[in-house]
């Protein structure tokens, strides 16, 4: 299948901060490449470069087929980008934005009109329509920024940290929408810091740091790699401590580890809520009392971790400036 | 063509957006119609009274300089849009378009025509009530009225320019005063230009801002009797010169400012 977004050996330095440093990125047609990073890993930058809005100092890409220095204009014509900061207009109303972005893909009037209304019932943004964006809640900000991105069907759509800010229910809806989009074969770069939302979406999965690839493959592949989920047990008397060690390490699929200053025990396992419940079973049958108890998901910081060996946002001196420079970015 | 026809019709859409905003922002409307109501009466009592021009009246030949300066002044609204755009980071949307690349230069300098407009309007009537008449004929001010005009849609890409230039929209102002007031002062405006230093009147016979304000004045019938005609060229020539300075600055400013806007993104 051919690459609907291609981009080779992306640099982009501001200054002596080098946001981008040689990024390759791929995503094949009708695919979500999902790229995970913590904040200044250069994700928006990257982003900024493949919907033309920066030059990159080196490095080809190619979006839809079309190369992106020799034809921006093109480029621009088959994406849509939804940004981090959302980029819609405070004064005009939800219909005035969608419509007016609708004439500028140059739609024509009819069919911006229609495709805006169309888009704000399938937002559930109709009661809105007519207000301004000013009394819009920060999800419905991000629908209808979302929706902005939509009006012309481009095929490649770019959405960058999509959920960041966003509360639980409006993270699912909006899942709900970019999973439907993908299904009609849209294909989507997609940033995020939450390796849940790259599990959730993504086919393929780029990690970056300091503007460069540190790790890449599947959400399985890279699961594979920082390994599963884990149990965490916290344990409110010392004297039980070695039982739930005993407990944990029957089920466990690694190495447990004990933080005794909070008494907490955290094992990896294999399996998921079925081996939390036989856990919990254990735990009864020797009247052990706990605190709290509860399975915990690989995050980024995990794959960090497991990957360079520090935590993403814990970093060394020179990120300082990274962050900096490339904003979130 | 087919680029310029893009840009009108793209331009057209952004100006519409501009114009639903003028009224949802009422805030800065008002402010566009009471400052000039106040520059009228502030210069026509403070100034019209304690300044003699020999065989005319300093009220009806200050008002032109009003009007010239006000003008300018409003032109800082397109630098301020622009840079508001940038801030609010709905030029990365834009830019991001298939749209004409000078469409938002486009559409905003030609919806700050109608502050223009609304404010030589409010100015006139204002000017009325303190005195000031036209004696030319309705046809000779309406050419006068359309002189300013045209001359503020042009420093508009300036200050648009400025607009992509600036880092904030705090700045737009500060950045503007430094390129207006000199103009605006170092002219006819307010004082006759051979009144001033070698210099200053040097500067001030060849300052656009005095050919627009002396070819207002003339078509106003403003200009008293009892000072003498220019000498220099562009005061002698003013509609004229005005006219090759619209088409100058938009010539420079128009192609710089999309440029600019090519690389203007919200960062962050």
């Amino acid at each position: 299948m051919a690459n609907a977004i291609e981009a080779y050996g992306l640099v982009k330095k501001y200054g002596k901060v080098t946001a981008l440093a040689g990024l390759d990125l791929a995503a094949a047609e009708g695919t979500v490449l999902g790229v995970l990073g913590p904040n200044g890993a250069g994700k928006t930058t990257a982003v900024s470069i493949l919907t033309t809005l920066i030059e990159p100092d080196a490095g080809e890409a190619t979006i839809a087929g079309i190369d992106l220095r020799k034809d921006p204009h093109g480029v621009r014509s088959r994406i849509g980008l939804s940004g981090q900061a959302v980029a819609v207009d405070e004064q005009l109303t939800g219909f005035e934005n969608l419509d007016m972005i609708g004439r500028l893909y140059r739609l024509g009037r009819t069919r911006s009109r229609e495709r805006a209304t169309e888009l704000l019932e399938r937002f559930d943004l109709t009661e809105a329509a007519g207000r301004t964006i000013k009394t819009y809640s920060g999800g419905m900000r991000r629908r209808l920024d979302l929706a902005g991105a939509l009006i012309a069907e481009p095929p490649v759509l770019f959405l960058d940290e999509p959920t960041a800010g966003l509360d639980p229910r409006s993270r699912n809806d909006l899942w709900t929408v970019i999973r439907e989009l993908v299904g009609r074969g849209t294909t989507l770069l997609l940033t995020t810091q939450y390796l849940e939302e790259a599990d959730q979406l993504a086919n393929d999965i780029v990690v970056i740091d300091h503007g460069r690839e540190i790790a890449h493959g599947t959400s399985r592949q890279l699961k594979r790699m920082i390994g599963g989920e884990r149990i965490e047990v916290a344990v409110i008397s010392h004297e039980d401590t070695p039982k739930v060690q005993r407990i944990l390490a029957a089920h466990a699929s690694g190495e447990i580890q004990h933080d005794p200053a909070t008494n907490t025990l955290v094992a990896p396992i294999a399996g998921g809520a079925e081996i939390l419940t036989q856990v919990l079973r254990a735990l009864d049958a020797e009247g052990v009392m706990v605190e709290d108890i509860g399975l915990r998901r690989p995050t980024l910081d995990d794959v960090f971790l497991a990957i360079t060996g520090r935590h993403a946002e814990e970093a060394p001196v020179a990120t300082g400036e990274a962050v900096a420079a490339g904003g979130t970015a | 063509m087919k680029r310029f026809i893009h840009a009108l019709a793209d331009g057209s859409v952004i100006a519409r957006r501009n114009v639903i905003k003028i009224g949802r922002v009422p805030e800065v409307l008002v402010f566009v119609l009471i400052s000039p109501i106040m520059f009228v009466l502030l210069f026509a009592y403070v100034f019209g009274g304690s300044i003699d021009i020999p065989g005319g009246s300093y009220r009806e030949f200050l008002i032109g300089g009003i009007f010239a300066q006000t003008v300018v002044f409003g032109a800082t609204f397109t630098g301020a849009g622009i840079a508001d755009d940038i801030h609010k980071g709905i030029i990365n949307r834009f830019r991001s378009l298939p749209m004409s690349q000078s469409a938002v230069l486009v559409g905003r300098t030609a919806s700050d025509v109608i502050y223009n407009v609304l404010s030589l309007l409010i100015m006139a009537l204002s000017g009325f009530v303190v005195g000031w008449r036209f004696h030319e004929g309705l046809l000779n001010a309406a050419l006068g009225f359309g002189l300013l005009l045209l001359f503020a849609y042009a420093f508009s890409w300036i200050m648009g320019y400025i607009g992509l230039l600036v880092p904030s929209v705090e700045v737009i102002n500060n950045a503007a005063f430094m390129v207006i007031f000199p103009l605006t002062f170092i002219a006819n405006t307010f004082v006759p230009a051979e009144n001033l230093p070698t210099v200053l009147r040097v500067f001030a016979e060849w300052n656009p801002v005095s050919a627009v304000t002396q070819a207002a004045r003339d078509l106003f019938g403003n200009l008293p009797a009892g000072i003498p005609e220019p000498t220099v060229w562009p005061l002698r020539n003013a509609v004229l010169y005005t006219l090759i300075w619209v088409v100058l600055i938009i010539a420079v400013f128009a192609p710089l400012a999309v440029r600019r806007y090519q690389t203007a993104a919200k960062r962050g």
